[in-house]
């Protein structure tokens, strides 16, 4: 309910800065003011010449975020921050460069730093780890467990996770989902799509049984072991109308009976289009219940991208559906780490992306189609879940918003038809999928939405889980060997051992020590304490325009049962 | 002779000497010494030992001695190689179990002598030992040790931390509280020690092997015939492990596999150089367990190791030579523990490293050893699973082996370190991996009363476990299965783990004086499903006979009534104290205590005769047990039953089987091992949590409320009543605890023990179960007595307490204990009369402060009746009202 009501606010409000890019007319700006909070929470953590700085220092890796400001925002700064300081700047652009220049002029900077202790409160809020139980003193799995975590920059977080086990098929799915436009989209996505995918993956006698126990009001067979934080919830309201639309998916698959073993692949891209056709489906059906009419509205016409993997034995898939990346990470045989893209980013960067929207409308589009790197000159991936906005025809988009709830009619985002809009579909949620055999020096993915990808180089990204990862046992052991050592100086070089092992081991998860480089990470790849403090430190409202969410699983892969299984194999 | 030097040349072991001795890094090739051809094996032999290390050499000794002549003691790779090679050395007596004391003190004074005895140098140093007290509860758990040290004769000393920079020259003192000082303690070259007792051994006939493995134990109908060698069979009719760490996976390649619960895990420790001033062979050896470390005068230098807080277990998959050969220095790991060794003796800092040895050590799922015969196969005794101590007990548990294969029984108590006090249930590799990892700290962790262990638990749950742990149930476990101690009321928080260790007045004191209160005066439910619950049938008479023969009480009782009696040994000591319910003519339902699962069965199987018309069944996992304790307990049941329940319908000890609320079939006894009135009911499982629900919600009305063992035992210790395995033992007979009265020596039919305690009549006891009310004891400020406290009449050692609790009707501290009459001159234990124990002023030492007790024979039960009584007017003139 909570979610809910917050996703609400979002809607009205603008959407978040980057994705997707929305004029909006100046009439609305009083909406804003309702939803921000009272400028004075500002105050005491950045005044005057603060704010400066932390534009400067922390802005200029950004600017291509900035670049897409939409007005409003820089008057929604114009109210947050110090109305003094602010009053004489009229456009973002200016804006900023006034602050560089000020810089030069602040002479001694007020510090409201966080302490190491509230910095890892923050960065630890969302963290969690599973490892894969042990039997008999052995893991069998060739995953050892996962780390997981994510840090917001929208208020609320509009990135979603999930992971969970097969219980009826081998293997574990694992999964970050960025949302757009709100983050009903996204949380629906990740409640969702997972049965869909193991549905898929099931064979057809399970799916029977399981039919014929619902239609028997017997117990279920448990499909999934979910493994989630507490703050990952699932939305009660809506759980009979999603199992409804699961069960008729099963259904047809039960009748589609072909009689061949489920294909990985083709079950991931199975998956996929069908949740996304099931959302599209139930915004048009509707909801007699009006809070449930309302939601799966409001999941359609926000948006999300999905990455997720599946892992089962050595077969690595990973089906990607937008701009978050899975990135595996191999250590080669001298020990050092290199990365291995498992999947394409869907945006306007990845040249066969435009090559295939262009393919699929005419050539009159051409020039429309993709503009300033954007779908539509609007929306950033090219591939997504819900934006029923880039999919249905305009028709079909007026009669829902009027027949709409009232809250989805005074919206003017949903209202809003975008420009050069011929021949929907623009957008579809069909994933890439990528399957790769696991070999022993693969030793973890990382799934992380583009909040990670955009602050750091892929290659750093594998190198400071890898070292995070192999941490002491990288360190060469220590032996004394013929050499003559006093228990003074082994003391000496122990202590300095374990000092420089437990500033890594600071994180008990490597999904946060990644984001602690991530945020931290100053321009010597080393964590800078004062820059971490400050980037965490940053209200809501400002938060976003600095970095985006971030949302990173890091999966382990047991290189032993790898490794034998290979030796079994060949 | 000839023998002995025809096995010198056979596999030359005397020149083995521990490789660390010489220079040696490659502590893991093998020597390649020009074998000679090895002469065969023997085609039988009354006795196989596997194992050269100290325990098995240990053994062979001691049987040896005891005048067995035909042994075969096998080793797989060179005598005293293993563990025992790489072993620090030191014999302590510093001991918490009076047993494990008992075998240090034997061990210490064996080796003491064995170089005169044998000939071989075995490096016995008497160098004495300090264990060092940070803190004050270390200081009062060494003060327990020191005064039960000092009752045995054993000269020790607590002492300021001044006196101990006098008697070692490098400690650093400045943040010690005390210490306590043991003279006799001795450093020995563990391995030399193993040559001398394998060569004594050899002398009187045993015969030694070397490289020969065995790779299984032949067992028929459940005895011993033979092990199964690289080399060829030998015909055996007793087999005793001493496999050390390949103890478990030994016992596990039976085809009727033999659980023997233990785990390795990895050892350090450090051998340095000689310092300048190189140190004195007999400078006293140093625990320090609040720094987790230990360390000895070492060839000049020191050997310092000890015991983390992470420990790294090892072998978990068994046997593996590649992780044998990775068994590498591991500096990082060490490192707290050089942290500590450096802060212990600054001096040491330019003393130069020579070695880190890893040894691994094998350790058992309660940190004690394990000792004794095989439940399942007969013929089959173990001997391993030391926990680091192998060299302080290998000399006493030896000979205690010996006496039990030659005689059948050792002259001590040996009930704590028995095999069978295990079962198969401890015998999970995870379950196994994950307990060493708590027990290896926790040889140094401060032991403190009503300890539990964290991990390898909820393993064996009642049904109720979710619902009484819902309700604030704390736990304990006992044999694998969680039994509640306590039930935090809500909104109460009683201290984290850490702080509420304490030998003082614990956090939940108020708690169970709750609890006690509710079951004198109202009804409480405990679940006591972990008992052990043995039915026995046959088609005949056979049931009851074989029952009388084993149980020392009358029997053949009418259908319904209970019987508490006792299952003696030929001596007439306890093996096992039950209550068995005649259910019909011809089948019977016996109860023990929960850690006699596999004993008990292991002694029925051993002497019922092989009758297939007679059945014995473990319906332990089949019944959930309840006990209703309390005055109200009655109005409880008949409410759900319909039946009558009050004392002149359903007298004391009967058994019935009735309906409780919809469920029937419902064992309903009225006892409740308490001396309080109530009632057990044993609950087939399914019914479980209907009966539970129901007697709570028609019990409310009665102010019923759950209940755990701390009161339990409250209501029990202040009753009097002795408990099988802490305050009896197979050393106990029924009339030195006061129980003649469930004795029938003329029931008719001989039973076991029957002479032993004919004899005993007749002489008289040696030894009385008394029961001593602390009189000068401040509940708040004392320190608590929790068992093992020596007892002291008239200022002379008369015995130890084996159990206590805190009375909350007495308002005092009850201890039970057993009084002995030492002769003053010659030390023999002399007859105690009932007027021995009244004539004496009593003193209990807690930690060396001695309080003032009040003996008495028999329990107040006259106290209890009249209390009760009032109490049941004042609660039914209430409800008249």
């Amino acid at each position: 309910m909570l979610a809910a009501s917050c996703c609400e606010r979002r809607m009205c409000v603008c959407p978040g800065p980057r994705r997707i890019a929305i004029p909006v007319r100046s009439s609305r700006l009083p909406v804003f003011s309702d939803a921000m909070p009272a400028p004075t929470q500002l105050f005491p953590l950045i005044r005057n010449c603060e704010i400066g700085r932390i534009y400067s220092t922390v802005c200029h890796c950004h600017h291509k975020h900035l670049c897409c400001l939409s007005p409003h925002l820089a008057h929604s700064h114009l109210r947050c921050a110090s109305q003094k300081k602010l009053a004489t700047l009229c456009s973002p652009k200016e804006n900023f460069n006034q602050f560089i220049h000020a810089r030069s002029y602040v002479s001694t900077p007020q510090r409201f730093y966080l302490t190491p202790p509230q910095v890892n409160s923050i960065l630890k809020a969302n963290e969690y780890s599973f490892k894969v139980p042990e039997f008999d003193g052995k893991n069998v799995s060739s995953v050892l467990g996962f780390d997981s975590n994510q840090l917001p920059a929208n208020a609320p977080i509009e990135d979603r996770r999930s992971a969970a086990t097969c219980l009826q098929t081998r293997g574990m799915l694992l999964g970050v989902f960025d949302g757009h436009a709100g983050c009903a989209c996204a949380q629906a996505v990740s409640e969702r799509l997972f049965y869909y995918i193991a549905v898929s993956l099931l064979p057809h006698e399970t799916l029977l049984e399981i039919e014929n126990a619902v239609e028997s009001g017997r117990a279920l067979l448990p499909i999934l072991q979910w493994h989630k934080h507490p703050n990952d919830y699932f939305s009660k309201e809506a759980s009979k109308l999603y199992f409804n639309s699961l069960r008729t998916y099963w259904q047809e698959l039960i009748d589609l009976n072909t009689g061949e073993t489920t294909d990985v692949k083709e079950a991931l891209i199975n998956a996929f289009k069908r949740l996304d056709n099931d959302i599209s489906l139930e915004a048009q059906v509707g909801d007699p219940n009006s809070f449930l009419n309302y939601l799966v509205l409001r999941v359609a016409f926000s948006g999300a991208t999905a990455c997720v993997a599946h892992v089962d034995g050595f077969d690595l898939h990973v089906a990607n559906t937008g701009d978050s990346r899975a990135m595996l990470g191999v250590q080669e045989e001298d020990g050092s780490w290199s990365a291995v893209a498992l999947s394409s980013d869907h945006n306007a960067q990845n040249e066969s992306e435009i090559e295939r929207v262009k393919l699929e409308h005419p050539k009159s589009e051409e020039k429309s189609v993709v503009k300033q790197d954007r779908l539509l000159g609007l929306l950033m991936p090219f591939r997504a879940f819900g934006d029923v906005k880039f999919k249905w025809s305009i028709e079909l988009q007026k009669r829902v918003v009027e027949s709409g709830p009232d809250q989805l009619n005074d919206n003017e985002y949903t209202k809003f038809i975008p420009p050069n809009y011929h021949t929907p579909p623009y957008l579809t949620a069909e994933p890439e999928v990528v399957h790769h055999r696991l070999r022993p020096q693969d030793k973890f993915l990382v799934l992380a939405t583009d909040g990670l990808w955009e602050t750091m180089h892929r290659q750093d990204v594998v190198r400071i889980v890898g070292e995070y990862l192999t941490g002491v046992h990288h360190q060469q052991p220590i032996a004394v060997g013929g050499y003559k050592v006093t228990l003074g100086q082994m003391h000496g070089l122990l202590t300095e051992r374990r000092a420089r092992i437990s500033s890594v081991f600071e994180d008990q998860n490597a999904a946060t020590h990644l984001i602690r480089h991530a945020v931290g990470n100053n321009e010597f790849g080393t964590v800078d304490h004062e820059r971490l403090s400050k980037m965490l430190s940053l209200p809501e409202e400002l938060a976003r325009m600095y970095r985006d969410d971030i949302t990173i699983i890091v999966v382990q892969f047991n290189s032993h049962v790898v490794g034998a299984c290979q030796n079994e194999e060949f | 002779m000839w023998m002995f030097f025809r096995l010198l040349s056979d596999v030359q072991w005397r020149t083995v000497r521990p490789r660390w001795r010489s220079k040696s890094s490659s502590q893991h090739t093998t020597t390649s010494v020009a074998d000679p051809q090895p002469i065969s094996l023997p085609a039988q032999a009354q006795v196989v030992i596997c194992g050269g290390g100290i325990i098995g050499t240990s053994v062979a000794y001691h049987l040896s001695k005891l005048g067995w002549k035909d042994i075969v003691l096998l080793e797989q790779g060179r005598l005293a190689a293993g563990s025992t090679r790489f072993c620090a050395g030191i014999v302590s007596t510093v001991r918490h179990l009076s047993i494990e004391l008992k075998m240090a003190d034997y061990s210490n004074k064996l080796y003491q002598q064995l170089e005169q005895e044998t000939g071989i140098k075995t490096g016995y140093v008497k160098t004495g030992s300090i264990s060092l007290a940070q803190t004050q509860d270390r200081l009062i758990s060494l003060k327990r040790i020191a005064s039960r040290l000092s009752v045995m004769g054993i000269p020790c000393q607590i002492m300021a931390p001044k006196q101990v920079a006098h008697l070692h020259p490098l400690i650093n003192i400045h943040d010690l509280v005390g210490a306590m000082y043991v003279p006799d303690d001795a450093v020995v070259s563990s391995a030399d020690v193993s040559l001398a007792l394998a060569s004594a051994a050899s002398r009187k006939g045993v015969q030694i092997h070397e490289r020969t493995s065995i790779s299984h134990v032949m067992v028929q109908k459940g005895c011993v015939t033979g092990v199964e060698t690289d080399r060829g069979p030998i015909e055996c009719q007793y087999f005793v492990n001493c496999a050390g760490q390949w103890a478990y996976e030994l016992g596990l390649s039976n085809e009727e596999p033999v659980s023997i619960p233990l785990h390795a895990c990895e050892h350090f420790y450090l051998l340095t150089r000689p310092l300048k001033k190189p140190l004195e062979s007999n400078t006293p050896t140093i625990a320090d367990p609040d720094g987790r470390i230990y360390i000895r005068s070492w060839q000049g230098g020191i050997l310092s190791g000890g015991f983390e807080k992470n420990p790294k277990p090892i072998f978990t998959e068994g046997r593996n030579q590649l992780e044998i050969q990775n068994l590498h220095e591991d500096w990082d790991h060490f490192e707290p523990l050089l942290s500590s060794l450096l802060r212990r003796m600054p001096g040491l800092e330019a003393l130069e490293i020579m070695q880190l040895v890893n040894c691994p050590e094998s350790f058992t799922p309660d940190m004690r050893c394990i000792m004794g015969e095989s439940p399942t196969v007969q013929g089959y005794f173990v001997l391993a699973g030391m926990n680091s101590a192998g060299v302080s007990f290998g000399g006493g548990a030896g000979k205690y082996l010996a006496e039990w294969l030659v005689n059948g029984r050792p002259a001590e108590n040996v009930w704590p370190l028995d095999l069978k006090r295990f079962g198969a249930l401890q015998s999970s590799r995870t379950f196994l991996r994950h307990r060493v990892m708590e027990v290896m700290p926790l040889i140094y962790d401060l032991k403190v009363p009503r300890w539990d262990f964290q991990t390898g638990r909820q393993l064996r749950t009642s049904p109720l476990y979710d619902r009484l742990d819902a309700q604030g149930a704390r736990w304990m476990e006992k044999h694998g299965f969680e039994r509640p101690k306590y039930f935090v009321p809500p909104g109460k928080d009683l201290l984290a783990l850490d702080q509420s260790k304490t030998f003082y007045k614990p956090d939940w004191f108020d708690i169970v004086g709750s609890e006690v209160k509710c079951c004198k005066e109202a009804v409480c439910v405990i679940d006591m499903s972990s008992f052990t619950k043995f039915e026995i049938s046959s088609t005949g008479d056979q049931a009851l006979e074989v029952l009388q023969y084993l149980f020392s009480n009358d029997l053949d009782v009418p259908v319904g009534h209970i019987v508490h009696t006792g299952m003696l040994n030929e001596t007439g000591g306890y093996e096992n104290d039950c209550s068995i319910a005649r259910l019909n003519k011809r089948s019977f339902f016996m109860i023990s205590p929960t850690d006699q699962q596999v004993h008990c069965w292991a002694w029925l199987k051993k002497h019922m005769p092989n009758d297939s018309n007679l059945l014995l069944e473990d319906v332990t996992w089949k019944y959930t047990a309840l006990n209703l304790i309390g005055p109200r307990a009655v109005d409880v049941l008949s409410e759900l039953s319909y039946a009558p329940m009050t004392p002149e319908h359903f007298p004391s000890l009967f058994c019935k089987e009735m309906s409780v609320g919809y469920a029937n079939g419902i064992r309903v006894m009225s006892m409740t091992h308490t001396g309080e009135p109530g009632f057990m009911l044993y609950i087939p499982i399914e019914y479980a949590l209907h009966v539970y629900n129901e007697l709570m919600s028609v019990g409310q009305k009665y102010g019923i409320r759950n209940t755990g063992y701390y009161a339990l035992r409250s209501l029990r210790i202040e009753k009097f009543f002795a408990f099988w395995g802490q305050d009896l033992d197979t050393f106990t007979t029924p009339l030195e605890c006061g129980r003649e009265f469930r004795v029938k020596l003329d029931k008719g039919m001989d039973f076991i023990g029957r002479d032993a305690l004919m004899q005993q009549k007749q002489d008289g006891v040696c030894k009385r179960f008394t029961m001593f009310i602390l009189e000068d004891h401040d509940t708040d400020l004392d320190l608590w007595p929790w068992w093992g406290e020596p007892i002291y009449r008239n200022g002379r050692y008369v015995g130890k307490t084996t159990s206590s609790a805190y009375s909350y009707t007495l308002e005092r501290h009850v201890c039970l204990g057993f009084v002995q009459n030492f002769d003053e001159e010659t030390g023999e234990a002399l007859v105690v009369t009932p007027d021995f124990i009244n004539r004496g002023e009593y003193e209990i030492d807690i930690a060396g402060q001695r309080f003032q007790a009040k003996a008495k024979l028999y329990p107040f039960s006259s106290l209890f009746t009249q209390r009760r009584r009032k109490d049941e007017m004042e609660l039914s003139g209430y409800h008249g009202k």
